[in-house]
Formats: structure tokens, C-alpha cells, sequence
């Protein structure tokens, strides 16, 4: 294998996987991961671990995947993220670590996040508990919301000997994890046992709370020391064009969780789902991407309808092209105008518009305008968005913590205005990444225990 | 896993249901509802608190078996797989009743309808307000908890389809009769009542409030399966509701989504029928 190319991970044939919704990439073999962790030059100043939001010592773990010392490699990532095999599938590396590497100057990256996953996966089938914990100091820390930044400050603070209880709405703890990434990307064994290493440690978690109903957060701040909110941004926006509200049009979330928390690809699900013969599904993000292969995989011809180029898509490199790989295809430049629809109010098509890319804005994105005149009808029944989530703050119901115009949580460092709030995630930066929620959740952690010592 | 304590059949379609749930009932207000799932694989459910003691954490639900998922609850015996709330907001009268102390109000519930506007009624009773209500269904055999409303409301009025008992005709024909006694309606039901109850407000110019029931999955916010047309903008029965300004609801959307999973519903319950069979052999 050339030096310059980084070892390309084995998956499922495009085929085959279009039709069913087991894991799409099978992970590392064990050589693999020798070869490619043979690849690291081990930098002194190594870029990667300042491209990692949560600091992994990534030359020092792949030093030791090189000796074949995978309990230690897991040890050292797990000293920096308690959801390894999470982020080893979830990361944008491209746009993070791996796009610090020096190999990257030259040719390929290492694949840090492969070679992640591998240390992961090896620790869950072996078995090793690298979480080192330290004596109960005494001192309780609640948290609201068992998303990937709760998890992730849980696992912090148990380390450190807090006492440490989640509160989660949902009938399952994992938050986006479990209700929107599906099972070909994030399997939900994986969840599942990332979730209950914590409980081994710990970690109480209490399902089926809505916080600011069941129990308000002035209840919590009487019973807890600190609290910290990763409630998320979970409210889904819809566009407010005509015909939104059609029988045909959902949200991505709604896709999602009645595929994946309700698992409604199966067929003997207890959950419906309603299909249409062909699916528009309206952006470019990662929830987009999730939404349509998942419609692919259950038969239908589906569409991403993106108002930029293929360059701008904000979604993770890999799933672009796992899902030009299995049929998904790419409408771009074309922007919904209106949902047509018949006399019983269903989708039977859709107004759409040619838009043209201009100069970059302040946020460094390219502008789109629409192309005067390029109006046109495209066929489809069911049309699904994915244009974001907003905050949602049904669990700051009668609590003061202090919101933005835009509704988000405000916060210095991942403080509230009540000294005994913290808050990150999504709650605090509107929709993000899984690794920048679990980035919050750790400094989140920083900060009480800072708080409280 | 919650206990059951009770699961009786009330009526031809109609179960009773206790549970034990102290963290859904020690705030619960009425207007809230819960959401359950009989066992791990099942459907999330949606349903209105009908009754519930903060003391003992009981919690009591009536539900009306419509599909393959409330049939699956009427075979449950000693415990749920989940139960969660209180959510979605309190009733906006019983939220601050003191504000309401001299208003007349009238409940109209229509079918189960009645579970939710029972502890409305009582909590207002008890805060001495004094409540009318009318009450309708298809026929006298479905018309639920007579004697528990009847004890903490101020009037009553029946009406059944069928004429089977009180007056022959629908709720509205009763309402539109007394509409001057009151300042403000309280609608809970079936989506053509709550409409027709928004109109005959509207007509009068009285305050009417409606309970929305839409399809639903997280209950949480996060889905927007539930959202429903008030002014011409989406808002979320679960978080933003349920209950709406009646004169700003789009009823005849809220009727045809509740449509939208129609034909997928039928298969799902002649599938769960086969299923229960199977399993109690």
C-alpha cells in the first residue's frame, strides 16, 4: 500500500445495503489498523489533537494500536470521550482532526476516526473498562437530557466521584443517537452499551421525565448541586411554503424516529410508516442524508433537493457518497417554492425553482438567488424536510435561565445566568454535531467540578 | 416497568386504566396528558389524564380502542412498559382559575372526550366554580362516568345520536339553546364537534377553547407529526397545546391528517389481532 493512501475501510456492497439497514461500514480488520496506524508519524506538535474538539492524545493511542496494546490505546481515548464507538462513526474527521494531519499535505490522511472506531469496537467485544473512577465526594449533579452531551458530562463528572443523575423524556437514553442517526451508521447496540458502561459506573438515568412538567428545574436546584442542560435543539423547522401541511410532508425527525426509535423498517413494527412511490427530501445536511437513505432502503425513490452545489452540502463527506452509492439522487441549485397537492390534500408534486451560487458571504458560504423565470413542477408524493431543528424549552418551563433572541440558551463558557446552570449542545448553539455536543458536555463538566471544588 | 392495577372495559370501545406513576401525577395539571407504551416493541400512545391522586401516584386513563395499539393495551394486566408526562400544557382556565371566578363556563364533551374535561370540571368544582356540561355520544351505552361527573358539575345536559337517552341531536343543538348563560367554552372531542362548537361560539362571539388530539409519536416536540393549523402557522400539540383558541384552529386540516396513516393503521391492527390470538393460546 502506497504510504500516501490511507487504508480503506471494508463495507457493505452498495447493492446490497440499498436494501437492508445493517452497519454500511464493517470497520478495520486487525491489519488494517496496523498498517494505517503504521502511518502516523507521530508529529511533535501534533495538529490532530488541536483539530479534535475533545483533545483525544491521538498520536499516543495509535502508538499503541502500533505495539498492539489496543486495552491501552482504549485507555487513552477513553481519558478524553466516554463515547468512543460513537465518534469513531460520527465525527466529521475530514473537517476536524483529519484535516490537521500532516500526511493530508501530501496525500491521505491518517484515518484517525477508522482507526478510532477499531480501538472501540475492540474494547466492547473484549470487554476493557478503561473509565478509572474516583471516591464519591458527596456532591449531586442532575442532568436534563441523555443526548450525546449528557452522556458525555455524566461520564466526566461519575469519573470524578460525583453522584450523578440523567433525567431523559424518552423511553431510551441517547437523544439523536438513538432517535436520529439510523442503525446502518450508528448501530443501536453500539448506543446501548456506550449507555450502559455509564450505568456500570454509576450513572442513574431516568426515563420517561419530561423535566419542567414532571419536575421543574427549581425542584432539581432544591435536590441537586448543579444541573446542566443538554436538552438540545430538537424542534423541527418547516419552510412555510403552501402545502406544507399536506398528508405527504414530514419532517426528517418524524422519518427518523418512527424509523429508528420505533423501528419501522422492520416489518413487523408495532409503528407505522407511510411511503410514497418518490421522496424529495428538502437540504444537505447529515439529518438530510440520514432521512433519505433510509427512505432508499425501504424501496423509495428518493431525492435530496439541496439550493447549493454538491460542494457546499454541509453534510459528512463519507454519507454524500455512501448514498450516491446506493441510488440516492442529488437535485441541487433547486429550491422548493410549493407543495401541490389534490382534493384530498395529498402531495401530488412540487414547485421548484432554479437557484444560482454567488459570491461568498461573511460566513464564508456562497450566496443563492433564485434564477428568474426557471420555475418548474417535479413529481413526486411525499415530500420530507430537513431544514434544521430549532430549541426547544418545554424543560425550562418557569425556570429564569436566560435566552437569546433566537431562543438559545445563553452562557459564558457553559455557564447560565443561575450560577447553579450549566448549559451546552445544541440548546446553546442552535443544531450542531454530535462531537461538539459531547465537546460542551466535557467542558461542561470542567466547569462544575471548578464550581463545586 | 409501571403497574397496572386495574384495566376494565367501561363501555362497548372504552377501557379504564390504573397505573402507578407518582413522577406523571405529582404535578400534573388537568389538561395534560401522558404518553405509554405497553411493551418495549409498541407503539407510544398518546392519552388524556382522566383522574389521578398525587399521594398514592396513581394515574388513571380512558381509552378507547381505535387500532392495532389500544387493542394491545386492553390485554395488558400487570404492568406497562412505559408511561411518561404529565405533558403538553394545563388547561388555561385551571392554570389560573382565580382569574375565572366570574366567568360562566360550559364544558361540551363528546365520547371519551369526557375523560379530560372530568378532572377539568372537578378541579374547578373544588375551587368553587360552578361548571355546566354537555355531554353527548352515539348512543346512552357509550356515554362514560355519569356519576362522577355528575357529582362535580353544576348542570348537565346529555345528548345521543340515536336518542337513546337525554336529548336526541347533538350537543350543539343544546349549546346553541343556552349559549347566553356563558362567557366561555371549553370543546373536548371528536375534531366535527370541536368544529361545530367553534362555529356556534364564533356565531355568539363567546371564548372557545378546544383540546387538540392529533397523531402524535415523541410527544416531546421533536417530531412535528401533531402540528396542527392555528392562524395559518404550524404550532405542536404536544408542546405548544394541546388546547387552542378554537376560532384560530383549521379543523379541516386536523381532519384529514388524522387520515394520513389510515391504511397503515388497518394492517397494523388485523396484524396485532393475529398476534394477540396467538399469544394467548
Amino acid at each position: 500500500m502506497e504510504k500516501n493512501e490511507k487504508a480503506k475501510m471494508r463495507t457493505q456492497d452498495p447493492k446490497v445495503r440499498a436494501k437492508n439497514f445493517k452497519e454500511v461500514e464493517l470497520g478495520f480488520t486487525r491489519t488494517q489498523a496496523l498498517k494505517e496506524a503504521n502511518r502516523c508519524l507521530h508529529c511533535a506538535v501534533p495538529k490532530c489533537v488541536e483539530g479534535c474538539p475533545v483533545n483525544i492524545a491521538i498520536p499516543d493511542f495509535i502508538e499503541q494500536i502500533k505495539l498492539g496494546n489496543i486495552e491501552k490505546a482504549y485507555e487513552i481515548i477513553s481519558d478524553s470521550s466516554s463515547l468512543a464507538a460513537i465518534c469513531g462513526r460520527v465525527c466529521p474527521q475530514e473537517k476536524q482532526c483529519e484535516s490537521k494531519c500532516v500526511r493530508g499535505l501530501k496525500g491521505e490522511a491518517i484515518a484517525i476516526g477508522s482507526l478510532e472506531r477499531y480501538v472501540a469496537d475492540e474494547a466492547i467485544k473484549n470487554g476493557f473498562e478503561s473509565l478509572k473512577k474516583k471516591r464519591r465526594n458527596g456532591k449531586k449533579v442532575a442532568i436534563v437530557g441523555a443526548g450525546p452531551s449528557g452522556l458525555t458530562c455524566a461520564g466526566d463528572l461519575i469519573k470524578e466521584g460525583f453522584e450523578v443523575t440523567i433525567y431523559e423524556v424518552l423511553h431510551q437514553a441517547g437523544g439523536v443517537l438513538v432517535y436520529g442517526i439510523p442503525e446502518f451508521r450508528l448501530p443501536k447496540d453500539i448506543v446501548k452499551k456506550q449507555v450502559e458502561s455509564l450505568e456500570k459506573l454509576g450513572v442513574k438515568i431516568n426515563l420517561n421525565v419530561p423535566i419542567g412538567n414532571a419536575l421543574t428545574i427549581d425542584d432539581l436546584k432544591k435536590e441537586y448541586d448543579a444541573i446542566y442542560l443538554g436538552t438540545g435543539a430538537g424542534l423541527p423547522k418547516f419552510m412555510g411554503i403552501e402545502g406544507e401541511n399536506a398528508q405527504g410532508v414530514f419532517s426528517a425527525n418524524e422519518i427518523l424516529t418512527r424509523i429508528n426509535l420505533m423501528k419501522a423498517y422492520k416489518p413487523d413494527s408495532k409503528t407505522p410508516i407511510k411511503l410514497g412511490k418518490r421522496a424529495y427530501v428538502i437540504g444537505g445536511g447529515n439529518v438530510a442524508m440520514d432521512a433519505v437513505r433510509s427512505l432508499r432502503r425501504l424501496g423509495v425513490d428518493a431525492h435530496i433537493l439541496y439550493r447549493r452545489s454538491l460542494d457546499e452540502l454541509p453534510a459528512r463527506k463519507a454519507e454524500v457518497n455512501h448514498a450516491q452509492e446506493e441510488g440516492v439522487k442529488f437535485n441541487l441549485l433547486t429550491n422548493p417554492v410549493k407543495i401541490l397537492v389534490d382534493e384530498n390534500n395529498n402531495v401530488t408534486g412540487m414547485e421548484v425553482v432554479d437557484m444560482v451560487l454567488g459570491e461568498p458571504g461573511e460566513d464564508g458560504r456562497r450566496s443563492v438567488t433564485e434564477k428568474p423565470g426557471s420555475n418548474h413542477v417535479v413529481d413526486c408524493d411525499m415530500v420530507v424536510m430537513a431544514l434544521g431543528t430549532g430549541p426547544n424549552h418545554a424543560a425550562l418551563k418557569d425556570s429564569k435561565v436566560e435566552l437569546s433572541d433566537r431562543g438559545l440558551i445563553v452562557v459564558n463558557g457553559t455557564k447560565t445566568s443561575d450560577k447553579k446552570i450549566f448549559a451546552g449542545g445544541d440548546a446553546v448553539t442552535g443544531a450542531a454535531t454530535v462531537i461538539l455536543a459531547m465537546e460542551a458536555g466535557k467542558n461542561a463538566a470542567k466547569e462544575i467540578i471548578e464550581s463545586l471544588s | 416497568m409501571y403497574k397496572v392495577y386495574e384495566n376494565k372495559q367501561i363501555s362497548p370501545d372504552s377501557y379504564l386504566m390504573e397505573i402507578e406513576a407518582p413522577l406523571s401525577v405529582k404535578k400534573a395539571l388537568p389538561g395534560q396528558f401522558v404518553i405509554v407504551m405497553a411493551k418495549e416493541d409498541s407503539e407510544r400512545i398518546p392519552l388524556t389524564i382522566y383522574d389521578y391522586n398525587s399521594k398514592d401516584g396513581i394515574l388513571k386513563v380512558i381509552y378507547q380502542v381505535i387500532g392495532a395499539s389500544t387493542e394491545e393495551l386492553t390485554y395488558v394486566k400487570k404492568e406497562l412498559f412505559s408511561v411518561a408526562g404529565p405533558l403538553g400544557n394545563a388547561n388555561e382556565i385551571c392554570a389560573n382559575p382565580d382569574k375565572f371566578m366570574n366567568k360562566r363556563i360550559c364544558y361540551v364533551a363528546g365520547g371519551v372526550g369526557i375523560a379530560p374535561v372530568y378532572p377539568q370540571v372537578k378541579f374547578l368544582h373544588r375551587r368553587g366554580l360552578k361548571i355546566d356540561v354537555i355531554y353527548g355520544s352515539r348512543q346512552a351505552n357509550m356515554l362514560l362516568i355519569r356519576d362522577k361527573i355528575e357529582r362535580v358539575c353544576n348542570k348537565i345536559y346529555y345528548a345521543t345520536d340515536d336518542g337513546s337517552f337525554g336529548t336526541h341531536g347533538f350537543v350543539t343543538d343544546i349549546l346553541e339553546k343556552n349559549i347566553h348563560h356563558y362567557d366561555i367554552v371549553v370543546a373536548i372531542g371528536p375534531i366535527p364537534m370541536m368544529k361545530a362548537v367553534a362555529e356556534v361560539t364564533k356565531k355568539y362571539n363567546k371564548k372557545c377553547i378546544v383540546s387538540m388530539n392529533p397523531l402524535m409519536v415523541d410527544g416531546s416536540g421533536m417530531c412535528g407529526a401533531c402540528r396542527c393549523e392555528i392562524e395559518g402557522k404550524p404550532k405542536f400539540a404536544c408542546v405548544d397545546g394541546p388546547e387552542f383558541d378554537g376560532h384560530k384552529v383549521n379543523f379541516d386540516l386536523a381532519m384529514k391528517r388524522m387520515k394520513i396513516y389510515k391504511e397503515e393503521e388497518a394492517i397494523k391492527w388485523e396484524e396485532m389481532k393475529k398476534r394477540l390470538a396467538k399469544e394467548k393460546k
